[in-house]
Parts: structure tokens; C-alpha cells; sequence
């Protein structure tokens, strides 16, 4: 029964591996095959593609900031040395290792795409000679050195390998000597890196023994420029640096952008857009979302649940064959097996209600941003302040319904005429920038606006009053505008007149409004947006955000959840006693407290067991029963030990400790 | 968004006395879901209701980020189409909230109360008079719903320790305290008290449970009549008092009884499992239904491995079986290692050895990282590779230290390594940071299938072992015939016949001895040990070895199998100790002479 080891390998037989089943046929193998099913499975593989490469794209042109004037940093730093070394301050200077601190936000798991690209860039920029040291890389001293030296010899002297070699067994026995040869080896500019800030004993050691040993004339010969990634304040560096290392640092800051404008950057170029068909439901992205912005700030991982739920939509809605580009999908309307669609709809008609679903999109987002203009700017964000914030209602429900709405529309009604002239520019250049057909006389009917608006101006000397009243709004806080509306709505029934801005400012409200009635429709109105949107949140959260310790809990608080027979229903809180061994084990565990007597428990639990036993055998002897019921109990036991239920403990023979709190 | 704007509302200063009642008050109404917060909302418009607001308005920026009823709402959104994810119970607090103080004996009754509970005719049990003391009743009715808050009304009952005598003078602050509470105790209940206090002296064991029987059936109506805002403030305050109860003293009151007591207790692994073999699975109709399921998901997970992700099974139950099934339907064509995260000798260098010897690589590395870099830069040359990691209990005692999953977290980070793991303990997800996290890149599934965890828990001896740290009897004696050469062929026969075979005579007499000098000096609270020169005289004495060099032989064997420890004593000598329970040594020496 024992095994002697824990690893066993399995190769297949075959001297020649066959060539490996293509990655399509677990695709249409799976639950939801259908005759289109590879067909999806490409679809799903080319959209994933551009969208993986887009992100990429916008990785690269978000850190291309950072990036620039790092660079101008490590290019400057060293060539100021030889300058003016007869000065002061540059003697100063020279003792100083010059040291990048790059924040870099603490969304841990994304610093390795950037550090990476950092290294590329720097490669290709500023010197070869670039070395990423990260704390998982290296434990101890020697691997610090080790990977410092062969990263270095690998890329640039291939000829002295054999030279590498004996400097590594050099570096285990003297890391002092070693030391030499690394001052000796490079004449040339040195970068490292190291990220999360582990490496903290050994890079003080490092350093330590670095500028001990190379006064001053060996930074001449030794040109060596420090970065580290940081994932909170620049404090930590002098946390773990003592003293005398963190003094010879010159160190300068670096901020890289935060991750919350990444996500919008992203959400914005990969969803809010006609260029990619695939579209997240509500709650969809709400959970996506929140994932990001509760648990890790990861942009990584908001990109991997956008992967799985494109991956989960291909997989398991047949229609998502239509998800492509709109000629495409038109072109497959086509191969459309006949079950999909019901006698009464035509390929025509299918053609043609899928150009409206596109055309709905792009007059969706350019009103979507559109509103997005009027509403981040407005006091207390009714509608959010993120853009994200306002697709995610608008997805939701009908967004005119809300409260929220209502009040945005009343705060739109007080602004001032520099504010909402300014919104509508904006909204202008939001619909310039498109050239969708249909909004093409919206753009036209602003432009209108602002020259009325223009002209108010020219004759602005009338209402002196109501307006200079207005702009005195504009800085003012909640309660003063809330109060204002009230004076204002008092104002309006003691004198009806209202001046031309008025007017106009009432116009626009309601222009406004009527976009937003018209093109802001939820998607779920629309026919045939199932083949677009992916809705399934619940199998996203399953398996991205999943909870084990609740599953264990319900498994063995409530197994009819799990086996639906009709002998293991009960009321809430309480067993059967037909239930599985270890559930019993477990309720009857939950009312004891730190430690449990074994005995104890292994009498009650005969108790139930009996009981339960009685109803359907007597035949067996009641000794045999009871050293079965014992095994079983064993059993159950030690599994509840295995889940971390309970421990052995020595404070009180055959007692063990509890694990968790409470019962329930 | 309501939840925004409530939020914003909340940040605006009101200085207010507010006593601590009211602030937990307060903190309830915030868990207590959406519902309550609504209420309370407030909209811009709604001009009636301006509050005076401070001058210094809060920065906007971190509005945003928390918005905790937001998340919860969503999260628990979809609690109806969660079929398989378990989340049928509301919330975490539920779950495992903080511990509290039990009473020792109710265990028992709540196994005569789930006895019970199919309702068929039960009748009292004979085999066990002292837990079967006639429940009203009417408890049963409603035991499940009031269990929870009987535990927080009658914690003053809890808190008698040991001596009986105690009890008596808790009990009166009990019903005291309860008729000053808020809501109104009733009458009766004192008149209980008195009962109590006089029933005390006649049977202490039978008091015990009606005490337990007579609180369930006052407090039950008591905790219905009461508004429940009133109820959760109480429910509170009692939840911080008894966990500071339950933790200020290290004194835990449970029975003294011992398994020594009980012949059954001397169980091995193999009558176990022959035992075990006897029962007839139940259920299995269901068991099936809920392994068939898993089984669908197969070319799913195939399909999510290829494009990488990695795949971890979570949920009651063992996931060998069906891991195996997958391994044995999907894998056969590839290749692919299976590793028993459960069992003991393993660790992360023999799962990268076994990886290298895939790639038939002769030869050692210096050490962990340099292996693991090697197979980085294989697998990255080599894009045709592919190899697939079964893990099963990849949280097992040997693999959940950090350094382990950080190195087989990066071997899964790698693009045409796949993973697929299993994960059985409660609280295995603490192993993973989101560095970590990330490397593995899961996709999780629950896979429960409320298997038995045989394989897993058959290296752990856990209820034989566990009771002293020590061997037991059956331990003992497999270890001594296990060191004699015809050992194994007496593997199957049955015991008697193994014990004639127990060590060679030299052996069993060396052990004989020491175990004879261990029990002559049981009552000796000073004892350390035999000291290795008398115990060397004794045995020369006895003919057992005829040089020092031998006997030190043989003590390096039982060392090996840990049934002897050497321990130096203060003058530098060696002292030999047996690290077994003396009872167990005593049996020990009688079985022996009986087969002799």
C-alpha cells in the first residue's frame, strides 16, 4: 500500500511523441459541441490575439513617459563625474552610486511586465550591459553574485566561459576576490534592478562591501547605476539600507502611473470601442472591476478574467459565431445551422439586424462619452466620476429612470455658461472625432449651441443679474447649489421671466436628455446581443474569485446541496443523522470547544450512527458493529485532520485541538 | 450609483456624543445589507434634507475606491444561479465566527438530538444511560434556529469550571442578569434557578443536561418575542465577551476519559482498513451523479490548461480518484508526471528531479534554483515540449512552504508546463500572495465529491498516533519485526503468528531490557534515562552482546526507527530513553510473554 516516492513519471511509450492533439478538438469536444464550433474557436483565437497585442501596445505607450526620463537620467548621471571633479560638490557626487527609485504602485504582480520591458528598453537604449536581479532569484549571497556575473557573461563576452566558471567557484569561497574581477571585468556602465524591495540583505551586503573595498578611483572603473522598484514609498529604502549604505546613495524618484488610469486607459481602448465585437454584460464587469480594485489592482489579472469570459463565451453560447467583425459576421450569417435560428427569421433579416446592432454600438459609445462629458465634471459624481462607473448603469437599466439621472439633469440645469460651454466643446470634439452618419447633425446642433451661446455674450448687458448670479455658482459646494435651487425655484414662481441663458441652458439639458433616451438603450433591448455580450458572472467569479472555505462549509453543513437525495433534506442548521461520516464527525465537533475529548466524540458519534443504522440493518453482531462504526469514526476523523478542522495536541492525552472558531 | 452617494453622505461630519451601544448598533446596521442603507439614502434633489456640511470637503480621490456595499452586493448578487459554488450560506460571519465557550456534555446530547431527527421511531437508546436523559420535546423543534443564540444567552452557565460546587453560585447572577437585560425575564425562570440549585446536590450529571434542556425552552420564546435590532446588539456584545472568555484562560473543560480505556482504540492501519471495507457506501447514486459531472469538464480543462491556465480543484472530497480518471481518459499521449503532494517524503527537489529526468537530463545540480533554471531554459528553448504536472494536495505539509510554491509556482508560470492541483485544507489559499497567485495563474473549480480520503490520510496514523506524540502498541510492533530480515514474509499472516517472529532474540532482549528498566523506574520523577554503561553491563550480564561496538550497532537501528532516544545528561553521559507511553510498554511486555 505505501508508496516509496511521491513523483511518478509517465511517458508514453512511443519513441516518437505524436503530434499532440490540436488545441480545437477539446474545444468542440467539450459540452456545447456543434458543427461551428472550430470555426468559434478560431474566432476566439484571432479576437484574443488583438486584443492581447492591443493591450501590449497600450503597456508600452503608457510606460514610454517613465521609460524617456529614466533613460535621460542613467545618461546624465555618470557623465556629470569627469565633468567637474575638482568641485566640492562633484567629490561629493563621485563617492555617490547614483540610484533610480522607480514606485511603482502596489499591483505586485504587474511590475514584472514592466521591469521586463523596462530591461528591454534599456538594452536597446543605454547599454547592454543590464542585469534584473529579482528577490525570488536570488536567496542568498551567491546567487546574488552568481546571477550578476553569467546574466552579464552570457549576453556580452561569450570567450571567456571558461573564465565564468572558475570565477563562480571563485565567488563561494571569497565573494572579496570575486568582487575584483567583477570591477576588473566591466569598464563599462552597469544597471541593476530589484523589485519588492526583498533583496534587502543582500544588497546592503553588496554595496557594504563594494564601497569598502572601491574607494573612490574604482567607481571611475566601475560606472554603476542602481534601480530599484519599489512598491510603496521611497522610505523603505532607508528601512533596509542601513545607514551607511543608504548615505553613498544618490537617490532619485520615479513614479510610474497608477494603475487606476492603466484600467481606464484599457477599458477604454478594449471594450468601449466598436473596434473589438466582444462586450462584457453588467455584472460581468462589475465583477471584473471589483476584482481589480478590491483584491490585487492587478492589470494582469483584470486581463486574464477579460480572456476567461471571452474564452467562457466562444465556449459555451453557439450564436457567439457571429461575434466578429460585422462583414464577417455578416458572411457567416451563412453557415448558420438551421436549429439556431427559427423558420421565421431569414438570413436577410439576420444581416440586417446585426447592422443595427453595430450601428447601435457606435452611436452608444460616442453618446456614452458624450454624457460621460457632462457628468464627471458635475459636483459629488452622481453618475460616477470613471467612465466605467457610467457604462456599467447604462448597461444595467434604462439610465433615465434613475434617480440619479434625475438629479444629474438638475445640476446640468444650474451650471454656469463658461461650465457647460466648456462640456459642449468637448462634446463637439467627442463627436468630430467619429464619423457615424446618423450623429453627424448632433455634432451640427452643438456647434449651434455654442454660437449661441457666443452671441449671448453680445447681449449679456440686459441679464447682468441672473447670470452674474449663476457664475457665482459655479465654486460652490452642495449645499450652497442645493440651497440656491431652492431660492431659485421660489424666485422662478414669484417671477416667471427667465432670462435667455436660461432658455438656452434648458435647451441643451434637453437635447442632451434626448440622446440619451434615443442611443443609450441597454443592450439587452437590442436583438441578437446575446452573440455579442458574455452575461455568465457566475462562472467568472467561480473560477477567478472562488471561495473553498465555503464550499467546505456547505458541503459538510448541508450535503443535500450536494447529493440531492430526499433523505439528507433538513431544516437549516441541522443534519441527518444519515448523513456522511464526516459531516457527522463535524456538526458534533462544532460544539466543543479548543479541545475535544476523543472519547467523548467517538461516542456520540456511535450514538448517531447507531441510530441511524438501526433503521435499516440488524443483523450484524453488535461488537463487529461497534469496531466498524469505530473505524469509521477513525476515518472521518483523521480526514476532518486533513481539511484542518482539528490538530493532535499534547496538552491532554486523547484530546485534540480545534482549528476554527464557533459552531454554527 | 445610490451606494456613491450614500457614501458621500456618511463622510459629512456631524459631531454628535454617541455611546458604545450605539456605535456597535451602528456597525450592525452597516452589515446588515443593502436594504437598511437604502432607506437611509438621500438624493441630491431632495432639498428638504440639506445638511450643513464642513468647509473642508473631503478629497474625491479615494471616494471612489471603497465602496464596500457596492462589492458585497454584486458579489452576492447572483447567489440563485450558484448551483455549484457552494455560496448557498449567507455570508462569511457565518461561516467561522469567533469561538466561544461550550459546554463539555453537549456534544453528547446533540448527538442523542441528531439521532433523533429523522423523526422515525426512535426510541431511547440503552447502550448509553447518561446521555439519554429525557429532552423536552419541544427543543427539538426549534433547536436549529435558537442553537446559535442559546449559546450567547447562557454563556454565564459556560463559565463554570470544574469543581461543581461553583455552578451554584453562577447560576443566580445568570437569571439576575437576564431580568435586568432588556427584555423581561420571566418569573418562572427564576423559580428554575432555585430548582436547579436544589436538584444539584441530588444528581449532578443529569442536572447538567436539564439545565442545558430547561434554558433551550425559556430562552427560545424569550429570543422570539424581541425586536431583532435588540437581539443583535446582544448578540454582540455577548460575541465580545465570550471571545475574550473563551481565550483568558487556558483552563478547557472536557472529560477525563482515555482511549487507553477502550479496547477498540488499537486500531492499524490494516484492520482499518478492513473494517472500513466492510461498510456499504451510501449514497452512491448521488456520488455518482456528482463525479459524472466533473467528468463533463474534462476537455474543458484541456482546453483551459492549452491556453494557460493553470487548474485547481477545491471542495469536500477526495480528488485523487477523479484526477486519476482525468489522467487516465485525457493524458495517456502525453507526458506526464503525477505527484503525491500527501505523501511524506516528498518535497520540491524530487519533483524537479523527476522533471528533469524527463528531459533526460544525467547528472546533479548544485542545488534547487540552478535546477529550476535549467528547465526554464529547456522548456523555453524547446517549444514542442510539453508536460503536464498532476499534483494531488498540492497544500500538503511537505509542498506549502513559501520557497515550494514559489518554485512550482514557476514552473507552472511556464508556457507549455500545465498544471492541474488539487487543494484540500481549509486554508490553503493563504499560501498564495498575489506574486504567487499570478505565477499560477489558476482557474478554480469546485470539485466536490465527499470521497474518502484513504490514500491521503493513510501516511498520517492520525487517531493511533496522535493521542501522546508516541508509538503505539501496533506501531511498536511493526516497527520491531520490520527490523528483522524475515519480517516481510510474515506480512500477511495474522498477528499471533507475527508476534512469535518479533526482532531476533538478541534484539527483542536488548529492547527487552531497557523496556524492563523504563517501567521499574515509572515512578521516578527524576528519571532520565539508562545510562549507556550500566545498560552495556547489564546486557553483557545478560549474553545479549559481547562488545560495546555492538550494542551501539543495534542502538543506532532502534534510533533510527525512533524507539529509543539518547539524550546527554549533565555529566556528559549518555542516557537511553524509550519515548513510549509506559502503559503501552506494559502491554507491550504482556503480549510478549503471552506468546512465549
Amino acid at each position: 500500500r505505501y508508496t516509496s516516492t511521491g513523483c511518478f513519471v509517465f511517458k508514453p511509450n512511443f519513441k516518437k511523441r505524436k503530434i499532440s492533439v490540436p488545441i480545437e478538438d477539446y474545444f468542440s469536444k467539450g459540452k456545447n459541441a456543434s458543427e461551428d464550433s472550430k470555426l468559434r474557436f478560431e474566432t476566439y483565437q484571432l479576437i484574443w490575439q488583438q486584443m492581447k497585442s492591443e493591450t501590449e501596445r497600450l503597456q508600452e505607450e503608457l510606460n514610454k513617459n517613465l521609460f524617456d526620463s529614466l533613460i535621460e537620467f542613467l545618461q546624465t548621471s555618470h557623465s556629470g563625474l569627469w565633468k567637474n571633479s575638482e568641485d566640492w560638490s562633484g567629490e561629493i557626487k563621485l563617492r555617490e552610486i547614483p540610484t533610480a527609485a522607480l514606485i511603482l504602485g502596489v499591483n505586485v504582480t504587474d511590475h514584472d511586465l514592466t521591469l521586463r520591458s523596462l530591461t528591454e528598453v534599456l538594452q536597446n537604449n543605454v547599454t547592454p550591459y543590464v542585469v534584473s536581479l529579482q528577490a525570488k532569484d536570488c536567496p542568498d549571497m551567491k546567487h546574488f553574485l552568481q546571477k550578476l556575473l553569467v546574466s552579464q557573461l552570457m549576453d556580452c563576452k561569450v570567450d571567456v566561459q571558461s573564465k565564468e566558471k572558475e570565477s563562480v567557484q571563485v565567488i563561494q569561497k571569497n565573494v572579496h576576490y570575486s568582487m575584483d574581477s567583477l570591477s576588473a571585468w566591466y569598464m563599462n556602465f552597469h544597471v541593476l534592478f530589484d523589485p519588492k524591495m526583498r533583496l534587502k540583505r543582500q544588497i546592503s551586503q553588496f554595496l557594504i562591501r563594494m564601497i569598502k573595498q572601491n574607494e573612490i578611483q574604482h567607481l571611475h572603473e566601475f560606472p554603476l547605476i542602481l534601480i530599484f522598484g519599489i512598491a510603496t514609498s521611497p522610505v523603505v529604502i532607508h528601512r533596509l539600507l542601513p545607514h551607511a549604505v543608504s548615505s553613498l546613495l544618490c537617490i532619485e524618484l520615479f513614479q510610474s502611473l497608477s494603475c487606476k488610469e492603466h484600467l481606464t486607459t484599457v477599458l477604454d481602448k478594449l471594450l468601449l470601442t466598436t473596434q473589438f465585437p466582444f462586450k462584457l454584460s453588467e455584472k460581468v464587469l462589475q465583477i471584473l472591476t471589483n476584482i481589480f480594485l478590491y483584491h490585487d489592482f492587478s492589470i494582469q489579472n483584470f486581463i486574464k478574467g477579460l480572456q476567461l469570459s471571452l474564452l467562457e463565451h466562444f465556449y459555451s453560447q453557439p450564436l457567439s459565431v457571429l461575434c466578429c467583425n460585422l462583414p464577417e459576421a455578416k458572411r457567416r450569417t451563412h453557415f448558420l445551422s438551421k436549429y439556431i435560428f427559427s423558420i421565421s427569421c431569414k438570413r436577410e433579416e439576420t444581416q440586417s439586424l446585426l447592422e443595427n446592432l453595430h450601428v447601435y454600438h457606435t452611436n452608444y459609445f460616442l453618446v456614452l462619452r458624450c454624457l460621460h462629458q457632462f457628468t464627471s465634471f458635475l459636483p459629488k459624481y452622481p453618475l460616477g466620476r470613471q467612465i466605467r462607473e457610467l457604462y456599467c448603469m447604462c448597461l444595467e437599466k434604462n439610465i433615465w429612470d434613475s434617480e440619479e439621472y434625475a438629479s444629474v439633469l438638475q445640476l446640468l440645469r444650474l451650471l454656469a455658461k463658461d461650465e457647460l460651454m466648456a462640456m459642449l466643446q468637448n462634446c463637439f470634439k467627442v463627436f468630430q472625432s467619429s464619423s457615424a452618419k446618423e450623429l453627424g447633425n448632433t455634432a451640427k446642433k452643438i456647434e449651434e449651441f455654442l454660437a449661441q451661446f457666443q452671441s449671448l455674450d453680445e447681449t449679456k448687458e440686459e441679464e447682468d443679474t441672473s447670470q452674474s448670479q449663476s457664475k457665482g455658482l459655479q465654486k460652490t459646494d452642495l449645499y450652497h447649489l442645493q440651497k440656491s435651487l431652492l431660492e431659485m425655484k421660489e424666485l422662478r414662481s414669484t417671477s416667471k421671466r427667465q432670462t435667455k441663458f436660461e432658455v438656452l441652458r434648458e435647451q441643451v439639458v434637453s437635447f442632451v436628455d434626448s440622446l440619451v433616451r434615443e442611443y443609450l438603450l441597454p443592450p439587452d433591448t437590442q436583438p441578437l446581443h446575446e452573440t455579442l455580450y458574455f452575461s455568465s458572472a457566475h462562472t467568472l467569479r467561480q473560477h477567478l474569485n472562488a471561495a473553498p472555505r465555503i464550499a467546505l462549509h456547505t458541503a459538510l453543513n448541508n450535503p443535500y446541496y450536494y447529493l440531492k437525495n430526499e433523505a439528507l433534506r433538513s431544516e437549516e442548521g441541522c443534519i441527518p443523522n444519515v448523513a456522511p461520516d464526516i459531516c457527522i464527525a463535524y456538526k458534533l465537533h462544532l460544539e466543543c470547544s479548543r479541545l475535544i475529548n476523543l472519547v467523548d466524540w467517538s461516542e456520540a458519534f456511535a450514538t448517531v450512527v447507531t441510530a441511524a443504522e438501526k433503521m435499516d440493518a440488524n443483523s450484524v453482531t453488535s461488537e463487529e458493529r461497534n469496531e466498524v462504526i469505530h473505524a469509521r469514526f477513525i476515518r472521518a476523523v483523521s480526514e476532518l485532520e486533513l481539511l484542518g478542522f482539528i490538530k493532535p495536541t499534547k496538552q491532554k492525552t486523547d484530546h485534540v485541538a480545534r482549528l476554527t472558531w464557533g459552531g454554527c | 450609483m445610490t451606494s456613491t452617494l450614500e457614501l458621500k453622505e456618511d463622510k459629512m461630519l456631524k459631531v454628535q456624543f454617541v455611546g458604545d451601544d450605539d456605535v456597535l448598533n451602528h456597525i450592525l446596521d452597516r452589515e446588515g445589507g443593502p436594504k437598511i442603507k437604502k432607506d437611509r439614502a438621500q438624493l441630491l434633489v431632495n432639498t428638504q434634507k440639506i445638511i450643513k456640511k464642513p468647509e473642508n470637503e473631503l478629497e474625491e480621490d479615494d471616494q471612489e475606491v471603497l465602496k464596500d456595499q457596492n462589492y458585497v452586493e454584486v458579489l452576492g448578487q447572483d447567489v440563485q444561479e450558484s448551483l455549484k459554488n457552494g455560496s448557498a450560506t449567507d455570508g462569511g460571519n457565518k461561516v467561522y465566527p469567533f469561538q466561544n465557550r461550550k459546554h463539555p456534555e453537549k456534544m453528547a446530547k446533540l448527538a442523542s438530538e441528531l439521532a433523533k431527527t429523522p423523526g422515525k421511531s426512535v426510541s431511547l437508546n440503552k447502550n448509553d444511560p447518561e446521555i439519554t436523559i429525557d429532552i423536552p420535546q419541544c427543543s427539538k423543534g426549534h433547536s436549529a434556529s435558537d442553537k446559535s443564540q442559546l449559546k450567547n444567552n447562557d454563556k454565564s452557565e459556560f463559565l463554570s469550571t470544574a469543581p461543581r460546587g461553583l455552578r451554584k453560585r453562577l447560576i443566580v447572577p445568570r437569571s439576575h442578569s437576564d431580568s435586568e437585560s432588556e427584555y423581561s425575564a420571566s418569573n418562572s425562570e427564576d423559580d428554575e434557578g432555585v430548582a436547579q440549585e436544589y436538584e444539584e446536590d441530588t444528581n449532578e450529571d443529569i442536572l447538567s443536561q436539564k439545565i442545558q434542556a430547561q434554558n433551550r425552552v425559556v430562552s427560545a420564546p424569550v429570543c422570539r418575542g424581541t425586536p431583532s435590532k435588540k437581539m443583535k446588539r446582544k448578540k454582540t456584545s455577548h460575541l465580545v465577551e465570550e471571545y475574550f472568555e473563551a481565550h483568558s484562560s487556558s483552563k478547557v473543560l472536557t472529560s477525563d476519559r482515555t482511549l487507553q480505556k477502550l479496547k477498540r482504540a488499537k486500531l492499524d492501519q490494516q484492520t482499518l482498513h478492513n473494517l472500513l471495507s466492510k461498510v456499504s457506501p451510501s449514497f452512491s447514486a448521488e456520488l455518482k451523479q456528482l463525479n459524472q459531472q466533473h467528468e463533463q469538464l474534462f476537455h474543458k480543462w484541456m482546453l483551459q490548461l492549452h491556453l494557460g491556465f493553470n487548474i485547481v480543484l477545491y471542495g469536500l472530497g477526495s480528488k485523487r480518484n477523479l484526477l486519476e480518471r482525468f489522467r487516465t481518459t485525457m493524458l495517456q499521449d502525453c507526458i506526464h508526471i503525477v505527484i503525491n503532494g500527501f505523501f511524506p517524503g516528498i518535497s520540491v527537489k524530487s519533483i524537479l528531479n523527476s522533471v528533469t529526468e524527463v528531459l533526460d537530463h544525467m547528472g546533479t545540480f548544485r542545488s534547487v534554483l540552478d535546477q529550476l533554471e535549467w528547465i526554464t531554459n529547456k522548456f523555453k528553448e524547446d517549444s514542442s515540449l510539453e508536460l503536464f504536472l498532476l499534483i494531488h494536495n498540492l497544500d500538503s505539509q511537505m509542498l506549502r512552504g513559501d520557497k515550494s510554491q514559489q518554485i512550482i509556482g514557476q514552473l507552472s508560470s511556464l508556457r507549455n508546463i500545465y498544471l492541474i492541483a488539487s487543494i484540500d485544507h481549509l486554508n490553503a489559499p493563504l499560501m498564495w500572495d498575489h506574486a504567487k497567485q499570478s505565477l499560477y495563474n489558476w482557474l478554480w473549480y469546485e470539485t466536490t465529491t465527499y470521497s474518502h480520503y484513504t490514500e491521503e490520510t493513510s501516511y498520517e496514523n492520525s487517531l493511533l498516533v496522535k493521542q501522546s506524540g508516541s508509538l503505539p502498541l501496533s506501531s511498536l510492533i511493526h516497527v520491531l519485526r520490520s527490523l528483522t530480515p524475515n519480517a516481510s514474509t510474515s506480512f500477511h499472516k495474522d498477528l499471533r503468528k507475527q508476534h512469535m517472529q518479533i526482532g531476533s532474540p538478541h534484539q527483542m532482549g536488548i529492547f527487552r531490557l531497557l523496556i524492563k528498566y523504563q517501567l521499574d523506574n515509572q515512578d521516578n520523577p527524576s528519571y532520565t534515562g539508562l545510562c549507556f554503561q550500566d545498560f552495556y553491563q547489564q546486557c553483557r550480564e545478560a549474553f545479549l552482546v559481547n562488545s560495546d561496538l555492538t550494542l551501539r550497532a543495534q542502538l543506532t537501528e532502534f534510533r533510527d526507527h525512533k524507539l529509543i532516544r539518547t539524550k546527554k545528561g549533565t555529566d556528559g553521559v549518555e542516557y537511553l530513553l524509550i519515548p513510549v507511553d509506559n502503559g503501552i510498554l506494559t502491554d507491550f511486555l504482556e503480549k510478549e510473554e503471552e506468546e512465549l
